[in-house]
């Protein structure tokens, strides 16, 4: 009689799983790589390969714009939401700060908002406030929701900072100033990185929020490609995104190469 | 020469007294060492010193300057910690240089004082390395000649060997012991593990409750205790309550109910005046007491007690035997030298005699707060044990 045998059994199984994953996760992406490169106007089949579309991309201007909106909003509220996350989470170090519970709740709340609320809650406040939509009132929208996301990734890496390091420092006659450019923050950096690669993807991707905010007039790329699509034309939208998920990708490995050098260096 | 001079030192945290009206002063060169129970305050202690702990109370002095409010990065007083605190994103030779960076010091001097100093510790061709590619004595290392290279006036270490395995400790403590002799500086050593202290200090001071219960050269601690705690916290030994009888002038004879309705007579040394009818403690280290089948042949100043073995622990390079004298239980260690045994080896339940010299014993001044824990020090944990099947040591 032949036994089953179990463990090569649920190996198999696990792999099937795993395959079966990747194969959801991937292959829309890879069909809207593929078309992007078909020379078509909607998706029939395959009509050949062109560029056109790609060509196309670079030559129209309210993409340009739209892209320039998207990279401008998502540095600016990268770099602010950083900074104010690093001073944040420091604060928030000090353990005789009273409202520190609160505050630190307060700043979990937006993670669990629905982006819906927070977007109809800003246009609100800005529509009350008067402040006419645009530029300006995006930039606030996506450093308000950005900031959770900054202070609680650099919150979880001071947690595990190991205070006796000042100390250490302190006692070899370093002063408080020299041991934060020279201690804490080479040892905070990695997840100063990492919180500032969050807030970028977030600004950059982010629909409802910048939807609810930006007014006519001010287009940003999710919004721009919304618009395009509803009004039918998906040539250009298929090239736009192959070119996010390359810029993306290279975003993820430059910042893995530039962890390890920063953390080297410093 | 005296260095470092602490008067009326008080720490409290929320109510409790971690350091208690503590003054002492340390001289110069000096290994001293605070021993004691973990909570005792001998890390606070030290943490006051290196400027960590702001005290409630008194004055430190380095030298002739009170440096009691100063912060620590303005002390010349340098802390090895327990886990090391090596910065993980530098390399072993910046770690070194940091104090000196701090200071402005030429690049060409730099390299020189950090290269000398990784050849005091003979870790020259490891510079390069960073803390989590090198084992957890070559971080021990590292860090004194972090500290070192400050030139401080005053070294201070918390339980620098705790995190090391044993071996590595016996061998870091000799380490430690040459480096004291080459920078020739004052160390100040805290520490729970009494062998470590017995073995490298120069001076001891014994910590409970905040308080120092004793002082003094570690041989000093071990065999003239002070105090119940010193005697039980240092070595092992056994402790028996009872009445001065008889006052000598080399000894006092005392009269020890064995609990089971008779009474001891014993002999010992002393180094306060006693009065008759005054109740003191017996300290006898279990070492001292001779175990033997037949009486001894000489009794002149020898104290001599008949018992009988209720259990034998064998450990290696001593035995260990509990042996009863009516309701009382001595421990008494006697090591495996042929010469001095009988013929035939111990058994249990076998009688004996138990004997020692007056002056290996010692009076404390003091009698146990109350009983149950006087039964309890007096056991020893002997209660614990269980009797072990293996035959001890076979002649």
């Amino acid at each position: 009689m032949k036994r089953l045998n179990i463990s090569r059994f649920y190996q198999g199984m696990n792999l099937t799983a795993f395959s079966l994953v990747m194969v959801f996760l991937y292959i829309p992406i890879l069909i809207l790589i593929i078309f992007s490169f078909n020379n078509a106007k909607i998706i029939t089949g395959w009509r050949g390969f062109t560029l056109k579309y790609y060509f196309q991309l670079f030559e129209n201007d309210t993409i340009k714009e739209a892209f320039r909106n998207t990279m401008v909003i998502a540095g600016l509220s990268t770099f602010i939401s950083t900074v104010l996350g690093v001073l944040t989470a420091l604060g928030m170090e000090n353990k005789k700060f009273s409202g520190r519970k609160l505050m630190s709740a307060l700043i979990y709340v937006p993670l669990v908002i629905p982006d819906i609320l927070m977007g109809v809650s800003l246009a609100l406040l800005f529509n009350f406030t008067r402040v006419n939509t645009g530029m300006f009132t995006v930039l606030i929208a996506h450093i308000t929701f950005c900031i959770s996301y900054t202070v609680i990734v650099i919150q979880s890496r001071l947690e595990g900072f190991n205070y006796s390091l000042v100390e250490a420092a302190m006692d070899l006659g370093a002063r408080p100033a020299y041991i934060f450019w020279k201690i804490k923050f080479p040892l905070m950096l990695p997840g100063i990185i990492a919180a500032a690669l969050l807030a970028f993807t977030l600004s950059i991707d982010d629909f409802i929020i910048t939807f609810f905010t930006s007014g006519r007039g001010f287009d940003t790329l999710p919004i721009y490609v919304e618009g395009t699509i509803r009004r039918g034309t998906i040539t250009t939208i298929n090239s736009l995104s192959t070119l996010m998920i390359g810029f993306t990708l290279f975003l993820v490995v430059i910042t893995k190469r530039l962890r390890k050098i920063l953390i080297s260096t410093i | 020469m005296e260095e470092i001079r602490i008067e009326n030192l008080t720490k409290d945290f929320d109510g409790f007294l971690a350091v208690d009206d503590v003054s002492l002063s340390i001289n110069s060169g000096e290994l001293f060492s605070f021993l004691g129970p973990s909570g005792c305050g001998k890390t606070t202690l030290l943490r006051m010193i290196a400027g960590f702990e702001i005290p409630a109370k008194g004055k430190i002095l380095i030298g002739n300057t009170d440096i009691t409010d100063l912060p620590p990065y303005k002390r010349q007083v340098n802390t090895i910690f327990q886990n090391y605190s090596l910065f993980p994103h530098m390399t072993v030779f910046d770690n070194v240089a940091f104090g000196l960076r701090i200071r402005k010091t030429p690049k060409l001097q730099i390299i020189e004082r950090v290269k000398e100093m990784l050849s005091l510790v003979k870790m020259e061709d490891q510079a390069n390395k960073y803390p989590d590619q090198i084992s957890g004595g070559q971080k021990q290392r590292i860090a004194i000649v972090r500290a070192l290279i400050n030139q401080p006036k005053v070294l201070l270490l918390d339980e620098p060997l705790a995190a090391l395995d044993l071996k590595l400790r016996q061998h870091m403590l000799i380490e430690l012991m040459n480096i004291h002799d080459a920078v020739g500086i004052t160390f100040i050593y805290v520490t729970h593990d009494q062998g470590e202290a017995m073995s490298i200090s120069d001076r001891v001071a014994v910590m409970n409750h905040g308080k120092i219960v004793q002082s003094g050269p570690p041989d000093d601690i071990y065999e003239r205790p002070a105090s119940i705690f010193s005697a039980y916290f240092i070595g092992e030994t056994n402790l028996i309550t009872g009445e001065v009888i008889g006052i000598e002038e080399n000894y006092v004879q005392l009269k020890c109910p064995d609990g089971a309705g008779n009474s001891l007579e014993l002999d010992s040394t002393f180094n306060f005046p006693p009065y008759l009818g005054q109740e003191l403690t017996l300290s006898l280290r279990p070492e001292k007491i001779a175990i033997s089948r037949s009486k001894p042949r000489y009794q002149d100043d020898i104290n001599v007690l008949k018992g009988t073995i209720e259990d034998i622990l064998y450990l290696g390079s001593h035995t260990q035997y509990i042996v009863r004298v009516g309701a009382l239980k001595f421990r008494v260690f006697s090591q495996h030298k042929r010469v001095y045994f009988d013929d035939k080896a111990l058994d249990w339940d076998e009688p004996v005699w138990l004997f020692w010299h007056d002056t290996d014993s010692w009076l404390i001044n003091q009698i146990p707060e109350n009983v149950l824990s006087f039964n309890e020090l007096a056991d020893g944990g002997v209660n614990h044990y269980q009797r072990s099947s293996k035959r001890p040591y076979q002649a």
